[in-house]
C-alpha cells in the first residue's frame, strides 16, 4: 500500500520534471542557441527577440520555473501526506 | 572626499561588520561547522547561496566579459542561471532528504565504497582549489588598485579576514556573513548601474535601459551595432563562436554549477525538504537581479568606452585613463603619430588595450558618477570575492576532516578532534589559497572556466544516477567518474597548456573548445556508467532502499552524523 502510493507520487514527480525541463531547455538552447539568428529578424522594442531570451528572457522564465516547481511540489506533498510540519 | 578615503571608510565598516557576524555565530560542534546545525530558513539560506555562488567572477569580470564578446557572452549568463534550475528540481530535494555533511559522503554511501569516496574527494578538491586561486586575486586586484597598497599586502589582508571567519564560525558563521556580503554586493552593483540607465536611456530600470533609445531616439543596441561595424568589429548582438561551441559550453557551465560541491552543500544546511527547494527558488532570484543587470551594464559600459576613447585626443583623455594605464590594465601606443585614439578591430593598426577585468570597476568612473559609488564597487567586489572564497575553503576543509579522516583514516575520531582537525586543514587551506593568490599560477583564469567542466563530467552524471536510477552501481559510477574527468583533464591539458603535443583550434575534436568539452566529457561518463552498471552486479538492497527513500520528502530530520 505504501509503496504503490510511493512509486504514485515518484511517477507524478518525474512527468512535472520532464514538463519544466522542457521548458528550461527551450528558452535558453533552443531559443537563445539554436534558433537565435531567426528570432532575431523579430522585435521586441529595442532588442532583437533571439538576443533578448539568451540575455535575459531565459532567466526570467529559469525563475519562474523554479517557482512554479515549489508550488506543484509542495500540493503534491500534501496531496500524499508527505508533507512536513 | 577623495575615492581612496571613502573606499578605506566602506571596506572598513563592512569589514568590522563580517567579524562582528562571525564572533556571534561562532560554531560550537561539526554539525554546526559543516551544515550551520541544519536550521537554517529557507531565505537566509537563498541569501547566502547567492553570495557563495557570485564570486569575483561574476561581479568583477563577467559584465565586461560580455561587453567584448556580445552575444557570446550569453553562455555565462544562461550557464550560470540555468545550473539553478538543474539544482533545484533534480539534486537539492533528494540530497537534503539523504541529510548528511559532504557530497563525498552521498557518493561514499550512495555506491557503498571507499574507492567512489576517494575519487569525489580528490574531485572536490580539484575543483574548489583552482577556483579558490582566483577570488583570492580578486581581493588583491581590488586592494592595489582602489587603496593602493601592494597587491600582495591585498591579498594578505583578505587571507586573515576569511581565515578568522571561515576558521571560527564554520559554515554557521559563513552562513550569516555571507547574508551580508549579498546585501553588500548587490546594493554596489545596482547603484551604479541605475545612474548610468538613467544617464543613458533615462529610465532608472537597466534591464529596460538596455532595450531603451538614447536622446535622439535610436537604440541603443542598434547605435552600438553600428559602432561596431564602423570600427570593423563583429556585430555586439550577433557572436563569433560558432552555434555548436556556444551550445556545449552553455551546457559545461549549467551542468557544472549543479555539480559544484560547495554550492550543493548549501542545502544541507536547512531544515527539510521542501525548505531545500524554496532555498532554492530564492538564491536563484537573488542572483537573477545580478545576471540580468549585467548585460545591460556591458552595453551601457561598452558604448560608453567607444563614444569616450576612438578617434579623441590622447591628451585629453579622463582622469581615470591615466590610473589604469598606471596598473597596466588600459595600454595605449600611438601607432600613427597622430595623438588620437585608434581604437579598431583591426590589430595592426588598433592602439589601444583594454582589459576586460576592469570594465564593471572603471565603469562608475567612465561614467563620472560621484567618489562613494566608486568605492562602494571596490567593497562591493571585495565582498563578492570574500564570500566565495570562504564557501570554498570548508568544503575543502571538510573533504580533508570528514571525508578523509572521520571516513577512512580514523573513525574512532572524538567529535572535538574532528572539529580540530576541520579548523586546522581550514588555516592550511587559506594558506594554500593565499600563495596561490601571491604567486598566481598563470593559469588560474583559464582554470577557473574549466572547473565548470570538471565538475560537470565527474559528478553531475553520478549524482543524478545516484537519484534518478535505482539499478546504478558502484561498477558503473566509478568507471563513469574516473574516465569523465580524465578525459576532461586530458582534453583541457592538451588544448589550453600544450600538454600531450598540444594543439591549436583547428585541431580540436569535431571544432569543440575546451571549455564546451565539460558536456560531451559528462555525456560519455553518463553512458559509461549505465552501459556498465547493466552488465555487472544490481547494488545491495540496503543500497536500494536508500534510493527509494531519497525521493520521499517525509521524516527528513536533521543533517546527522549517523
Amino acid at each position: 500500500m505504501n509503496k504503490l502510493k510511493e512509486k504514485k507520487y515518484w511517477k507524478k514527480n518525474l512527468k512535472y520534471l520532464t514538463i519544466l525541463l522542457s521548458i528550461w531547455f527551450f528558452v535558453s538552447f533552443v531559443f537563445g542557441i539554436l534558433l537565435v539568428d531567426q528570432l532575431n529578424n523579430l522585435r521586441m522594442g529595442g532588442f532583437k527577440l533571439g538576443f533578448w531570451f539568451a540575455q535575459q528572457g531565459s532567466i526570467y522564465v529559469f525563475v519562474i520555473l523554479i517557482f512554479v516547481y515549489i508550488k506543484l511540489m509542495n500540493k503534491l506533498d500534501k496531496e500524499f501526506g508527505f508533507n512536513e510540519k | 572626499m577623495s575615492i581612496q578615503v571613502w573606499t578605506w571608510i566602506l571596506v572598513g565598516i563592512t569589514f568590522t561588520l563580517y567579524i562582528g557576524i562571525a564572533i556571534w555565530t561562532r560554531a560550537g560542534s561539526t554539525k554546526e561547522f559543516y551544515v550551520a546545525g541544519g536550521g537554517v530558513s529557507p531565505l537566509a539560506n537563498g541569501l547566502a547561496t547567492a553570495a557563495d555562488w557570485m564570486s569575483a567572477a561574476s561581479f568583477i569580470s563577467m559584465a565586461g566579459l560580455i561587453s567584448f564578446n556580445g552575444y557570446d557572452g550569453s553562455v555565462y549568463l544562461m550557464g550560470w542561471t540555468g545550473g539553478y534550475v538543474l539544482l533545484a528540481l533534480l539534486l537539492a530535494p533528494y540530497l537534503r532528504k539523504f541529510g548528511k555533511f559532504t557530497v563525498p559522503d552521498f557518493i561514499g554511501d550512495r555506491y557503498y565504497s571507499n574507492v567512489a569516496r576517494s575519487v569525489a574527494v580528490f574531485c572536490a578538491l580539484l575543483v574548489s582549489f583552482t577556483y579558490v586561486a582566483g577570488q583570492m586575486r580578486g581581493v588583491g586586484l581590488v586592494f592595489s588598485r582602489f587603496l593602493e597598497v601592494d597587491i600582495n599586502t591585498g591579498v594578505i589582508i583578505g587571507m586573515i579576514i576569511v581565515l578568522f571567519y571561515a576558521v571560527l564560525g564554520g559554515m554557521k558563521g559563513i552562513t550569516y556573513t555571507q547574508v551580508a556580503q549579498y546585501c553588500v554586493l548587490i546594493f554596489a552593483f545596482m547603484v551604479p548601474a541605475i545612474f548610468i540607465s538613467i544617464q543613458m536611456t533615462g529610465n532608472p530600470i537597466p534591464q529596460l535601459g538596455f532595450g531603451g533609445a538614447d536622446e535622439n531616439g535610436v537604440y541603443l543596441l542598434d547605435k552600438l551595432d553600428g559602432l561596431h561595424r564602423e570600427l570593423g568589429f563583429e556585430e555586439y548582438t550577433s557572436g563569433s563562436k560558432s552555434t555548436l561551441d556556444v551550445f556545449l559550453i552553455t551546457g559545461a557551465l549549467m551542468f557544472g554549477t549543479a555539480g559544484l560541491p560547495h554550492v550543493i552543500v548549501r542545502f544541507f544546511t536547512v531544515k527539510k525538504v521542501a525548505d531545500a527547494r524554496k532555498s532554492a527558488g530564492w538564491a536563484l532570484l537573488l542572483i537573477a537581479i545580478l545576471y540580468t543587470t549585467a548585460p545591460a551594464i556591458s552595453v551601457f559600459s561598452r558604448t560608453n568606452l567607444i563614444e569616450t576613447v576612438s578617434n579623441k585626443e590622447y591628451e585629453k583623455m579622463p582622469e581615470w585613463f591615466g590610473n589604469w594605464e598606471k596598473t597596466g590594465l588600459i595600454q595605449f601606443e600611438d601607432k600613427n603619430n597622430d595623438g588620437l585614439v585608434q581604437y579598431l578591430a583591426d590589430a595592426k593598426k588598433n592602439e589601444l588595450i583594454v582589459d576586460k577585468d576592469i570594465m564593471v570597476l572603471a565603469n562608475p568612473e567612465i561614467a563620472g558618477l560621484p567618489n562613494w559609488v566608486i568605492a562602494l564597487v571596490a567593497a562591493g567586489a571585495l565582498a563578492a570575492a570574500l564570500s566565495t572564497a570562504a564557501g570554498l575553503l570548508l568544503v575543502i576543509s571538510a573533504s580533508v576532516s570528514h571525508d578523509l579522516i572521520k571516513k577512512m583514516i580514523n573513525p574512532n575520531i572524538t567529535e572535538k578532534g574532528e572539529l580540530i582537525a576541520a579548523r586546522l586543514s581550514a588555516v592550511v587551506a587559506v594558506c594554500v589559497a593565499g600563495y596561490f593568490g601571491i604567486n598566481p599560477p598563470d593559469f588560474v583564469a583559464a582554470t577557473v572556466a574549466l572547473a565548470f567542466g570538471l565538475a560537470a563530467a565527474s559528478f553531475f552524471p553520478a549524482i543524478i544516477l545516484g537519484i534518478f536510477d535505482k539499478r546504478m552501481n558502484k561498477e558503473g559510477a566509478i568507471l563513469g567518474m574516473i574516465i569523465g574527468i580524465l578525459l576532461m583533464l586530458f582534453y583541457m591539458l592538451k588544448f589550453k597548456f600544450d600538454w600531450f603535443g598540444g594543439g591549436t583550434k583547428e585541431d580540436w575534436w569535431f571544432g569543440v573548445s575546451p571549455e564546451g568539452f565539460g558536456t560531451v566529457a559528462m555525456a560519455i561518463n553518463f553512458i559509461i556508467s549505465i552501459i556498465v552498471s547493466r552488465f555487472t552486479v544490481a547494488p545491495p538492497k540496503e543500497v536500494q532502499e536508500i534510493v527509494e527513500n531519497i525521493r520521499i520528502p517525509s521524516g527528513a530530520g536533521e543533517a546527522h552524523n549517523h
